[in-house]
């Protein structure tokens, strides 16, 4: 059974190929895989009859039970049958009904087969979650297929309107079907049916899981969905509408009943819905004037009547329910097809439009006569014997004096006279001659009519062949209690008894309010019920739009600062909430750890506050950068001297970095706007820093249970080889997290040269030389230009070609040129000491970035090429491929990822020497933080200095490193 | 476990000095909110963190009981770097903005508030237009026959 599963997922993914080539004849192509299910499933009969259901599981998560579990037992079986069975003549039909048709036709093969598959995959797994995956499947498909004229609105409306409804229907389903499987410890439909579960929420998830069938069953008062799913072909109405998804709720509905049935609300619902469902389809149809939504309602109210029967919960009722499913299955699709074939060849369905189409087609009225028959409860058709069965299952029923039996009974019967009306009507609307009307001819081929012709005659098979199925139907029915003393069993003939005078009075009533017909349209009309089951869909719908409409007209102001206060004001009241809940508590504060703490804070607090309140661009930068100096000072102390040495570093290129931006813009802050909203956001402030105060004393509260890095310290040393945790800890313990980091700074130094460099990355183009033609070189050195080529080389300051003199700072230079290779020293020891004491790849390539900041302040752009000949794009990415590298070589090995290697040794000359892989890593770290610095630098230093010179051409820019220097 | 008062206080004042800074419509200011906002949160890790201690370099004679934690170090390591890398960004922003527009304020998004105030009505097509709607135009067996003949 899984097997086919696949298989029919597979063939519905190369359907839609082969569409392309063969046209409509890929449905006799794709007709083979449902007919190769049907066959399947005929050859376990032997076995599922002889009681043995046939289980497949293939274990899936184990640990969670989840499983592919399917299970075929009789009701499975029966279902299956009808399903792969109607499915493959469908398709069979189809390569006849499209004939003539392209468009679409690929996408549509395809959809048809996977809703096959997912309609089988949903009558045999024995899994409730599977059933609801399979569930939802058939619903999407059946939005696609019911949508396939696309291009027509009301095929789309009524698609959506589909979806919607029985989507809706089965979240409800899913939350019924959670709370079973929670309960009973079992995610098994046949465990659960068997040991049902008490718990006290039971009852309520066992009316959830009713919502769910009911809507996707098109029962009142979900029922108008399903008329309204007629815009789709006739094929797909025939299947999904008629045969198979439409059951789906029926089929869930039979399978629960054996456990619960007798749970509190479960009869009283089915009843109400049921017989309801039965008279408000049955008085719909018998004034429509379109076949199909005749035959539309006709199904809602066989639906009721199927859900009605399935659900109440006796031997004799599951018994008429199971001839009914297969009755209606037979004959509902075949008058689908009939209908197919007469807009197919007329182009209409309109019964006042159609005259004398029996006349014209002996076989194709025969066919539908046949059906109708089956429909109305004519002898000897199967529907005969399943209208006898289920009148007296509930004259047996009303006998042992329980009042739903009554009411079930009274219902069934109107509801048949109704049925036998819309039958009669639907005939006549169909077929017969009417005067005043022009007569159409209809010729259909054989392949057309051999569907329905096929299930026409069964339906009249299973009506002689009533004793079978009452022994194969009984094995279901069985599980329930009987309502009678004596055994019942189906058959065409019981004698002159009850049911039979029942159904003969329904028959003539039938005939009697079809022969009443015309004056009872009129009177419908008059009555047309004012509030619709579909105007309460569309009121509720339109009212969703418009709410939802005013909410976001209300929120979308188009204004950050209001989007993150109320982000903020979420914050505190969802945080404070779930604060105030809570009651643990450190347990002590005290006023701080050591006095320089208090001096430390209080710099900070009052940097902070001032810088809130600065005016200053450049003020209020270094304000901000006080506090995060302080930061580092608590770091020291606090025993965190990586930390310390990192805030330090990012403090100083932070500051850079703000200078190389804020000089061009003005000095003083909101000069166009000014501070808008000071009190609000004054409050918002409060609050959020008043939270987070409070969060910080839970957080420390709440910390109870041993900290995960216990183990480090032993990590560090004995596995990582290295002295230093927190430095193991990013390379080695934790460097999937560090390869996460390291991504950021590659997108963000990325983003950073995208939005300056905007017309291409150059920032490895220019060197000195080709730099010279700058207007600046040829403007304030012209003299020199002409022998600058020899000099190149061997100039030890490089900025004296390409800056104006009163730029220059040559002390600067000089001390720069100076420190700057001890600085790159510097980084370099940083990065592999790093191993053993404070350092490593972060605090090294920031060094670097250090050197390269001063070069280009002393030298400007020109010097930072010479400076770092290298393209910073392929710093990042080489830095990211090596400790990608390291992480994923390992892995070559058949080591976990980001296993380190330590190798040591003594060597002639060095002495001892040790490395660990993981130094390596560290390197990749080094490379994409230089590169970082080198993107910032050549970004927001050099390229806006270019595009300064570009703005100002007659006046030689400021240079920012200059600025700085000469204040 | 204890908590430091003043630490307390102090990463309080800097959120709310942050959070002040962010709710601003200059965008140098929002930038200046959000690196105070990071020094706040980097302060709130190490305060939850635990206690002072030795610096986790595991030299001679050094405890493991004696040092502060290493891992939110590594932690707020990472967010350092990160730190600057978005402020970084953000510059660039910041300097584009400048660069199009000569503006450093967050400008109101028209198509934002359009959003807001679009129509949503939508009417219900009538069962009736489905009556009328069929999938085929009139097809003649006969024509189809007469037509299959010609083409072979």
């Amino acid at each position: 059974m899984l097997v086919l599963l696949a298989v029919f997922g597979i063939t519905a993914l190369l359907v839609p190929f082969l569409a392309r080539r063969l046209n409509s004849r890929v449905f006799l192509a794709s007709a083979l895989v449902p007919a190769a299910a049907f066959v399947h499933t005929v050859a376990q009969g032997p076995a599922v009859l002889a009681g043995d259901a046939v289980v497949e599981t293939v274990e899936w998560i184990p640990q969670l039970g989840l499983a592919f579990a399917t299970r075929l037992d009789v009701l499975s079986w029966v279902l299956t049958l009808i399903v792969t069975g109607v499915g493959a003549l469908v398709l069979v039909y189809c390569w006849r009904y499209f004939q003539h048709v392209t468009d679409g036709l690929p996408r549509f093969s395809g959809f048809l087969l996977a809703f096959a598959g997912s309609m089988y995959g949903l009558v045999v797994v024995d899994d409730v979650y599977l059933l609801y995956v399979m569930w939802e499947a058939t619903t999407v498909f059946s939005y696609l297929l019911v949508g396939h004229y696309s291009d027509r609105r009301a095929s789309r409306v009524a698609a959506l309107k589909a979806l919607l409804v029985t989507t809706l229907g089965g979240l409800a389903m899913l939350v019924g079907l959670v709370i079973l499987a929670v309960d009973a410890g079992t995610s098994r439909l046949s465990e659960l049916v068997a040991a049902p579960p008490n718990g006290p929420l039971v009852p309520l998830a066992v009316i959830l899981v009713l919502v769910g069938a009911v809507s996707k069953s098109a029962l009142v008062p979900f029922h108008f969905w399903l008329p309204g799913a007629m815009a789709a072909p006739t094929p797909v109405s025939a299947y999904l509408h008629a045969a198979a998804m439409v059951k789906a709720g029926v089929y869930l509905v039979a399978r629960l009943a054996p456990g619960f049935a007798d749970s509190p609300g479960w009869r009283e619902t089915i009843v109400v819905l049921g017989v309801l469902t039965m008279l408000v389809g049955g008085w719909r149809a018998i004034r429509e004037w379109d076949l199909k939504l005749v035959l539309a309602y006709g199904t809602v109210a066989q639906l009721g009547f199927l859900t009605l029967l399935a659900g109440y919960g006796t031997r004799e009722t599951m018994l008429a329910a199971l001839a009914l499913l297969v009755a209606h299955a037979l004959f509902k699709s075949t008058l689908f097809l009939v209908v197919g074939i007469i807009d197919h060849k007329l182009g209409t369905r309109d019964l006042r439009k159609l005259s004398g189409v029996g006349r014209s087609s002996k076989a194709l009225a025969t066919i539908s006569a046949l059906a109708v028959a089956s429909m109305a409860g004519l002898p000897p058709m199967v529907g005969f014997v399943a209208k006898e069965g289920a009148l007296t299952a509930f004259l047996d029923d009303a006998a042992t004096g329980r009042p739903w039996g009554a009411v079930a009974l009274v219902g069934i019967v109107a509801g048949s006279v109704l049925t036998v009306a819309y039958s009669l009507r639907f005939f006549w609307g169909a077929f017969w001659s009417k005067p005043g009307v022009e007569s159409s001819r209809v010729r259909a081929t054989v392949w057309f009519l051999g569907p329905p012709a096929v299930l026409a005659v069964a339906g009249l098979v299973a009506g002689f062949a009533a004793p079978l199925l009452d022994s194969a139907f009984a094995l279901v029915a069985d599980e329930l209690p009987a309502a009678a003393e004596k055994d019942y069993h189906l058959a065409l003939w019981h004698g002159f008894e009850t049911a039979l005078w029942l159904s003969i009075v329904t028959i003539a009533l039938g005939v009697g309010v079809f022969a009443v017909r015309h004056p009872l349209s009129s009177l419908q009309e008059r009555f047309a019920g004012r509030i619709t089951a579909d105007g309460v869909y569309a009121a509720t719908s339109r009212g969703v739009d418009r709410s939802a409409a005013r909410t976001t007209a209300f929120i979308q102001r188009g204004s950050l600062p209001v989007y993150l206060g109320v982000i903020l004001l979420v914050l505190v009241a969802a945080g404070g909430t779930a604060l105030a809940l809570s009651r643990r508590l450190p347990d002590d504060i005290r006023l701080w750890d050591y006095p320089a703490q208090a001096v430390i804070a209080v710099i900070m607090m009052v940097a902070a506050v001032a810088a809130a309140r600065s005016a200053k661009r450049f003020q209020a930068a270094v304000l901000v950068g006080v506090t995060g100096t302080g930061l580092a000072a608590l770091f020291a102390f606090h025993g965190a001297p990586d930390l310390a040495l990192t805030q330090v570093l990012v403090e100083i290129v932070t500051l850079v970095a703000f200078v190389l931006v804020l000089r061009v813009l003005p000095a003083q802050l909101g000069t166009k706007h000014g501070s808008v909203f000071k009190r609000g956001r004054a409050i918002i402030a409060g609050l959020v820093g008043t939270l987070m105060a409070l969060v910080a004393v839970v957080a420390v509260g709440i910390r109870t249970a041993e900290p995960v890095s216990v183990e480090y310290p032993r990590l560090a040393v004995e596995e990582g080889h290295g002295l230093n945790i927190v430095n193991v800890t990013l390379v080695d313990i934790r460097g999937w997290d560090t390869l996460g980091e390291l991504s950021v700074l590659i997108v963000a130094a990325t983003g950073i040269a995208s939005l300056l460099f905007v017309g291409g990355r150059q920032d490895d183009l220019p060197t000195a030389r080709e730099a010279r033609p700058d207007a600046v070189v040829d403007r304030v050195q012209p003299r020199r230009r002409r022998d600058a080529d020899n000099d190149d080389q061997r100039a030890w300051l490089l900025a004296g070609r390409t800056l104006a003199p009163r730029q220059r700072s040559i002390l600067l230079e000089v001390v720069v040129r100076l420190v700057f290779h001890a600085l790159v020293v510097l980084s370099v020891y940083l990065l592999f000491a790093g191993h053993n004491a404070p350092g490593g790849g972060f605090a090294g390539g920031l060094v670097a970035g250090l050197a390269l900041v001063a070069r280009y302040l002393a030298g400007g752009r020109h010097e930072l090429v010479i400076a770092a000949p290298a393209n910073a794009g392929k710093l990042l990415g080489l830095g990211l491929v090596i400790a990608g590298g390291t992480a994923a070589v390992p892995l070559l090995f058949g080591a976990d990822a980001l296993t380190s290697v330590y190798l040591s040794g003594d060597l002639p000359v060095l002495g001892h020497l040790s490395f660990t892989t993981s130094s390596i890593f560290d390197i990749g770290v080094y490379l994409v933080v230089v590169g970082l610095m080198l993107d910032v630098l050549r970004s927001l230093g050099g390229e806006i200095d270019r595009q300064q010179e570009e703005e100002v051409p007659s006046e030689v820019a400021t240079h920012p490193g200059q600025a700085e220097v000469t204040k | 476990m204890t908590v430091s008062l003043v630490l307390l206080v102090a990463m309080a004042v800097l959120y709310a000095c942050g959070v002040y800074l962010l709710l601003e419509k200059s965008m140098t200011r929002v930038l200046l909110g959000v690196l105070l906002l990071g020094n706040a949160t980097n302060l709130l890790i190490l305060l939850i963190s635990g206690e002072p201690g030795l610096a986790p370099i595991m030299t001679d004679g050094v405890e493991e009981s004696e040092i502060a934690d290493p891992l939110p170090q590594a932690l707020v390591l990472t967010a350092i770097v990160i730190t600057f890398a978005v402020s970084a960004f953000l510059l660039a922003l910041i300097y584009r903005s400048w660069r199009l527009a000569a503006e450093d304020d967050l400008e109101v998004d028209e198509e934002d508030v359009a959003i807001g105030t679009r129509d949503t009505n939508v009417d219900e097509p009538d069962l009736e237009e489905l009556a009328t709607a069929t999938d085929f135009d009139p097809v003649d067996e006969d024509e189809e026959q007469r037509q299959a003949r010609s083409s072979t």
